[in-house]
């Protein structure tokens, strides 16, 4: 049993043995309901629905353009910058939909926090990195700044590496060392919401272990969406897995079942590496 | 055939050379001509006199009054065209819309293909007059208008090198700082700008330059009085202008006089050329950040 940080609502605990789809219990932190996403004429998203576990990993895998990128950045409306955006359905955080027109954009993105495919620090300082979330939001207390940026360094496994040069350029970092800091960045700011899109994509495979094991050791605080083209990271990290394909919701459900015992072909067909 | 392809690439490779000999055919004139400016006037009296009076009976030959005249209206025109150029900058690149933006941008461009005598012509006759009804103390001929039309004149240089600079800075930057909730204008001003900064401050050297060496709104509107010092409301002369003046007077050829066009025009040389290298240095050593 795990318990939340303070930012992440009133409820305490959660249980992963309990049913995931279609259940009104209220752990879940994130639920789609019936979402289709269109760009221009394009229909990238048909109508999906699926709820997402509070302190949990969850995975969307499925082939290149089946709209996992696509439906993860609905979390943090990070689709609404493109051309020719437009949905129907509702994206519910904590059972606030995060379309209605009173919400705050901006607010919601403190929330929900995102870490790129590609890591992408800003061209300051380490240090600068980290404080911007707490910069933009106008605190300017040095004292409290520095312990933030401390903490966030530590709990994103980078600060013992660069503990001796926070106002070294960010971009002088290693790719790895600059995800792990693009985390450290996102967590500065405190949110309850971590979404993922191909974290790894990019990197080493012992930059990935890292990386991996850091996902893990956040899920204890953080609800987690995480895209990724690595079946075996899926496996290995996630505790729910969602396959797409073709804009569509193939399976969800249970990580062990969907990769030892899936229901459909083809999500068999795609775990296997027969397709995709 | 193969000697008619050689042909043409002698054709070609002299039209190259043409271009590389002017420029050092100018620098080599105007080096031989100082020489014998300075065989005559002391480099001393030349860099520290503040009269400039070659055309008088009491001569002097001080360029300083020739420099601060072009001083004063660079810093007037650099100060109009940066903060216009750079909001038009930001503007374009992270609020307008891209039919907009097609819009607009040509349009911008037109300011910089408006001959420079119909700007002089501008600020001499509608901008004096129109700054006269707040500053009743200034001259038909001054500074100010003629930096303030400079200014407008370089906007495009600012703007579009800016927004040139702008729009490399890759994308994914500017996602990280709409995912850390940013609003649009942090997004703008904390991540954008900073990280452009070096193609910006390009922009802005290009444009200094380009300031400095424009000739015929100041010689129109400036005035020609050679004056030692920054005040903005009274005749000045620039380097430019100066040139101007000599170049059409009467002025016996090889005489000293004839002579100080070729001093201030080294002058004004050297400084444009260490601003474009300026300029280029921090291009080649700042640009690749991202590549």
């Amino acid at each position: 049993m795990e318990v939340k940080s303070e930012a992440s609502g009133p409820k305490a605990t959660r249980v992963k043995t309990e049913p995931r789809v279609n259940s009104e219990n209220q752990t879940y932190k994130l639920r789609a309901k019936n979402i289709d996403v269109f760009y221009g004429d394009f229909q990238a998203i048909h109508d999906i629905s699926l709820d997402i576990i509070d302190n949990s990993i969850t995975a969307f895998i499925g082939p290149s353009g089946c709209g996992k990128s696509t439906f993860l950045r609905l979390f943090n409306r990070m689709n609404d910058y493109i051309d020719g955006f437009s949905m129907n359905g509702q994206i519910l955080l904590e059972g606030q939909d995060i379309y209605d027109p009173s919400v705050n954009v901006e607010e919601l993105r403190k929330k929900i926090g995102m870490v790129f495919q590609k890591p992408n620090p800003f061209p300051k300082s380490i240090f600068e990195n980290v404080a911007y979330g707490l910069r933009i939001q106008g605190i300017k207390d040095k004292d409290f700044i520095e312990q933030r940026v401390v903490e966030s360094l530590k709990q994103a496994t980078l600060f013992e590496e660069v503990k001796d040069d926070l106002d070294k350029q960010a971009l002088a970092l290693s790719g790895g060392q600059q995800q792990r800091l693009c985390m450290a960045r996102t967590l500065a700011v405190k949110p309850s919401v971590l979404l993922m899109d191909e974290p790894t994509s990019a990197l080493d495979p012992i930059s990935t272990a890292k990386i991996e094991e850091l996902i893990t050791e956040l899920k204890k605080k953080y609800t987690i969406a995480i895209v990724t083209h690595n079946m075996q990271q899926a496996g290995r990290i996630s505790d729910n897995t969602v396959f797409l394909y073709m804009g569509k919701l193939v399976e969800y459900g249970d990580t062990q079942k969907i990769f030892t015992n899936p229901e459909k072909d083809r999500t068999q067909n795609y775990i296997t590496g027969r397709f995709g | 055939m193969n000697v008619k392809e050689k042909i043409i690439e002698k054709i070609l490779a002299f039209c190259a050379l043409v271009t590389v000999f002017t420029t050092i055919g100018i620098i080599l004139i105007l080096a031989i001509e100082a020489v014998g400016f300075f065989s005559q006037v002391s480099i001393v009296e030349f860099l520290t006199s503040t009269k400039w009076t070659p055309l008088f009976t009491q001569k002097s030959y001080g360029i300083l009054p020739l420099l601060s005249g072009t001083f004063l209206t660079t810093v007037i025109a650099i100060s109009v065209a940066l903060p216009v150029g750079l909001t038009i900058a930001i503007y374009l690149n992270e609020y307008a819309s891209k039919r907009f933006r097609q819009i607009l941008k040509p349009l911008l461009e037109i300011l910089a293909v408006v001959p420079t005598v119909v700007y002089g012509f501008f600020a001499l006759m509608i901008v004096t007059p129109f700054l006269k009804t707040f500053i009743p103390e200034l001259s038909g001929f001054n500074a100010l208008s003629p930096g303030i039309v400079m200014g407008i004149m370089i906007i495009p240089f600012v703007s579009s090198l800016s927004e040139d600079a702008l729009s490399s800075v890759p994308n994914s930057l500017r996602q990280a700082s709409f995912g850390m909730g940013s609003t649009k204008f942090q997004t703008a001003f904390r991540v954008m700008v900073p990280a452009a900064s070096s193609g910006i401050v390009v922009s802005a050297i290009l444009a200094v330059s380009r300031a400095i060496g424009e000739t015929m709104i100041v010689a129109i509107a400036a005035g020609q009085q050679p004056r030692f010092g920054f005040d903005p409301t009274v005749p000045i002369e620039t380097i430019t202008a100066y040139i101007v003046q000599v170049s059409m007077g009467d002025v016996p050829h090889g005489s000293l006089a004839y002579k100080t066009i070729f001093a201030a025009g080294i002058t004004l040389f050297i400084f444009t050329f260490i601003l474009n290298n300026i300029s280029y240095w921090i291009k080649e050593r700042y640009q690749e950040e991202y590549e």
